[in-house]
């Protein structure tokens, strides 16, 4: 019933130049989630990039359970000095993850283009 | 539709994580018929769904010879949900999440439904059943509230 999470990575650049790993979601986000969001995150090579973007465009649902392991990104990215940077979602969710707190850890734009601008 | 007849739609769910979204759908589809404006149908959907989690993983703990059910009401003002299931019930509200613990391992990343469930819809409350049985969280959200 829980729609499977797919996850894959794409390289770009920022318009600074610097490498930026972009970890595009699809499907759901839930407790299910968690080997494609946090698994698709430790499998990038670790040291070379510093700059995340999680792209939410294609994902419909997202749970309290599915934002924990978002939040599980946040802390390994902080610890590994990374900033993460999200779009895509609806204005619902930006609603929910301002709640939860998460807008203090990681900068919300509704496109790539405006994420990318403010990294 | 433009009466706005009260009405009662009941979903039987199994204890089966997945199903909220069934429940979601149903809600979903009540509330537009009643009027609700997109962004409080998302509010609902939302808080619904953590509801109804809540009731398969703690409230039935996961066990599939049980169900959860979902009844909505649709009246005049309001739209009344009231998910059950066969736990005991909860016996004292989750501290409201704290991003910066959780952050610094200092408190579970999870425990944010009731939170989100309480921050999204009018009223939440949470009734222990008799005899450990036939707990529910009701929850209702009013037409005429600006979002």
């Amino acid at each position: 019933m829980q729609s499977e999470t797919k996850a894959h990575v794409d390289q770009i650049t920022s318009p600074g130049g610097q490498p930026v790993s972009v970890l595009r979601f699809e499907g759901d986000i839930s407790s299910t989630s968690k080997e494609a969001v946090l698994g698709t995150y430790q499998a990038l090579p670790k040291g070379d990039v510093k700059l995340i973007l999680l792209d939410f465009t294609k994902v419909d649902y997202i749970n309290s359970s599915g934002i924990a392991v978002c939040i599980q990104l946040l802390i390994e990215a902080a610890n590994s000095g990374q900033k993460v940077s999200a779009f895509g979602l609806s204005p619902h969710f930006v609603k929910v993850f301002t709640m939860v707190g998460i807008t203090k850890y990681a900068k919300l734009l509704p496109t790539q283009a405006e994420a990318l601008a403010g990294l | 539709m433009s009466e706005r007849k009260s009405a009662t739609v009941e979903v039987r769910l199994p204890t089966r994580l997945g199903y909220e979204k069934v429940a979601m759908s149903a809600a979903s589809s009540v509330a537009k018929l009643m009027g609700f404006p997109e962004d409080r149908v998302e509010d609902l959907k939302t808080a619904v769904a953590e509801a109804c989690i809540n009731a398969i993983e703690h409230g039935n703990c996961l066990n599939e010879k049980l169900s959860v059910g979902v009844v909505l009401s649709a009246g005049s003002d309001a739209l009344e949900v009231k998910v059950i299931d066969d736990g005991t019930g909860i016996t004292s509200q989750p501290a409201k999440p704290n991003i910066d613990r959780k952050m610094h391992g200092e408190e579970d990343v999870r425990g944010m439904g009731m939170f989100l469930i309480q921050a999204l819809v009018d009223e939440a409350e949470w009734v222990a059943g008799k005899d450990g049985k036939s707990s529910y969280v009701r929850l209702v959200i009013r037409l005429d509230k600006e979002s």
